[in-house]
């Protein structure tokens, strides 16, 4: 009889470990920014950076130039998604946040905008749609539409992939598609762009909205309104998912931090190999759209 | 010599007992803090934000953004898919249990005894990765469901899950049973059948019963294996097929991008402190149902 007490206290320990694992990583990742200076501080020596993991690429890109460049600095370049890359900078245990979201209700932090990021309306092949109007696209991701022979695509149900709550690229796209409309909370949701993209390349009829930069084979791209998402379309105002892409610092950056965010924002071939348009190439602003 | 030896063995003593004490009060200590930081962080959606307790309980809308965040989509799904993998895998599980206990010849057990052990020490995540990819097309294809992510797969998985704590804890209740009760049923001519289901079935029903419970717990805390089959939509679900999420799965899926201090954060964490609550209360019955059985 003891045995089976002391067992059930071990196997009741396993059960709850597991569960209060789950609310205690969040203070992990609120904890691993690791640098301690601000902006200013770090005239040389290290630069932190974390947030948005749709920007990872081009920064971890521009930091390994950079630090060829400039063998005295060292550049420590993390992800952990925008909201983590505000919050993070504006407790200065960073230099740099990146995020594809404005940081709204932060008045100390600096906004320094390095490129723009297009993100494309995806589905399954099988949905067999290849254009939708923005009151279509409005219907379908509100919920409203349950097959896509309704907007002219093949007899398939519709699938909605959504990305959480706290996503820059669900954000994005609520803004400049769905205005005022509500997405469907039916439909799934994938907390990284990558699962997304997998998820509708597996599932008949399923539907996501995906940085450009992550789209593989296997899915179609939709165009909006009859525009296909390309660097030109979006550079023309023509095309409009896209959101600037930024490095919040707190106050105005300075030293390193200050020429390692030029850096990135001049790099225009850098920021075009990685899929990203450079600010300079856009001929219009966030206002127009 | 023998008194240095009597003195040495006392300090030996004296240290052992001290590090034995030292350890004990760590893990209260730090049961104590992890309670104490849940009730502290996990209230604020209530006295910071001023969310009313019973719209959070109640409320099958998580409209953080509009400052109100209901759990009831959270709360009812964890409650389905825990009631599904008990359903399923509980009666399932305590079938083994006393086949294992009384059935199954020796060389039987000594296989299938590390098959269950070895069921215990694969992670989560390669149930939830085998359910993604097994399970989920597989219920894509052969039901109504579009996707093929929802409950079914969920409680499936979980079942599967929580079979060798079950297996293990009811065994363990047969085991522990005296043996004059089997012989004695036995010599008065009961088949073998009968004396499991008349005799040996009641006496351990309160051992299957801490089976159960565990099973429960375990599966009302399990996370990543169920937040990558389940769909994790806040949405009640109306049929088995449909997504839904749980109260794990939520806080797993909206934690990475709650800012610190915001509503959403201050929701995940009152979520963590529900989450406890309901295992207090599962320790609880555990408890209870051990000491009826002395």
């Amino acid at each position: 009889m003891n045995r089976t007490s002391a067992r059930a206290a071990l196997l009741l320990i396993a059960a709850l470990a597991s569960t209060s694992l789950a609310a205690c990583s969040s203070q992990t990742q609120n904890a691993s920014g690791g640098g301690t200076s601000s902006a200013g501080a770090s005239a040389n020596g290290t630069i932190t950076v974390a947030g948005s993991t749709a920007m990872l690429p081009l920064v971890k890109d521009a930091s390994a130039a950079y630090q060829d460049a400039h063998k005295d600095v060292k550049i420590s370049v993390s992800g952990g998604g925008s909201a983590t890359g505000v919050t993070q900078v504006a407790a200065k245990a960073i230099d740099i946040g990146d995020s594809d979201i404005l940081a709204v209700g932060h008045p100390e932090l600096r906004d320094n905008r390095v490129a723009v990021v297009g993100f494309a309306v995806v589905t399954n092949p099988s949905a067999g749609v290849k254009n939708l109007s923005r009151k279509q696209l409005q219907d379908v991701f509100a919920g409203n539409v349950a097959n896509w022979s309704a907007v002219g695509g093949a007899d398939q149900k519709v699938v909605i992939v959504n990305r959480p709550r706290s996503s820059g690229t669900r954000a994005v796209f609520a803004k400049t598609i769905m205005g005022s409309m509500p997405i469907s909370e039916s439909g799934l949701v994938q907390d990284a762009t990558g699962t997304a993209v997998s998820v509708v390349k597996q599932t008949p009829g399923a539907v996501s909205y995906v940085a450009l930069s992550a789209i593989s084979n296997g899915v179609t791209i939709v165009a909006v309104d009859g525009v296909t998402p390309a660097p030109d379309t979006i550079a023309s105002g023509k095309y409009p998912i896209w959101s600037y892409e930024h490095m919040y610092t707190y106050g105005e950056p300075q030293g390193n931090v200050a020429a390692f965010i030029d850096f990135v924002k001049n790099g225009t071939d850098r920021v075009q190999k990685n899929k990203f348009i450079a600010i300079t190439a856009m001929k219009v602003t966030e206002t127009d759209r | 010599m023998i008194a240095l030896q009597a003195r040495r063995s006392r300090r030996v003593e004296r240290l052992a007992l001290f590090g034995l004490r030292i350890a004990a009060g760590f893990v209260i200590v730090a049961m104590a803090a992890l309670l104490l930081y849940l009730g502290f962080e996990g209230t604020k959606t209530f006295s910071a934000d001023r969310v009313s307790l019973s719209a959070f309980l109640f409320s099958p809308v998580f409209g953080v953004d509009l400052g109100q965040p209901g759990s009831e989509v959270f709360v009812l799904g964890s409650l389905a898919v825990t009631f599904f993998a008990i359903a399923v895998g509980g009666p399932f599980g305590v079938a083994v249990g006393i086949f294992l206990a009384e059935i199954a010849p020796h060389r039987m057990t000594s296989v299938l005894k590390p098959a269950i052990e070895l069921m215990v020490g694969i992670p989560s995540v390669v149930y939830g990765w085998l359910g993604l990819t097994l399970l989920v097309p597989l219920i894509r294809t052969h039901t109504s469901s579009p996707s093929g992510f929802g409950l079914a797969a969920a409680g499936i998985v979980l079942s599967i899950m929580i079979l060798p704590t079950v297996i293990t804890l009811s065994e363990d209740a047969f085991r522990s049973l005296p043996a004059a009760l089997k012989e004695g049923s036995l010599a008065l001519g009961a088949t073998r059948w009968q004396t499991i289901t008349r005799v040996l079935l009641p006496s351990a029903s309160s051992g299957i019963a801490v089976a159960l419970i565990l099973g429960i717990a375990r599966a009302i805390g399990e996370t990543l294996a169920i937040q990558m089959v389940i769909g994790n939509a806040t949405q009640i679900p109306r049929s088995l097929f449909a997504p839904t999420a749980t109260l794990t799965t939520e806080i797993v899926t909206d934690m990475p991008g709650a800012a610190q201090g915001s509503l959403l954060e201050h929701s995940l964490f009152s979520m963590a402190l529900l989450l406890l609550m309901m295992a207090m209360v599962l320790i609880v019955l555990v408890r209870f149902a051990l000491r009826k059985r002395r």
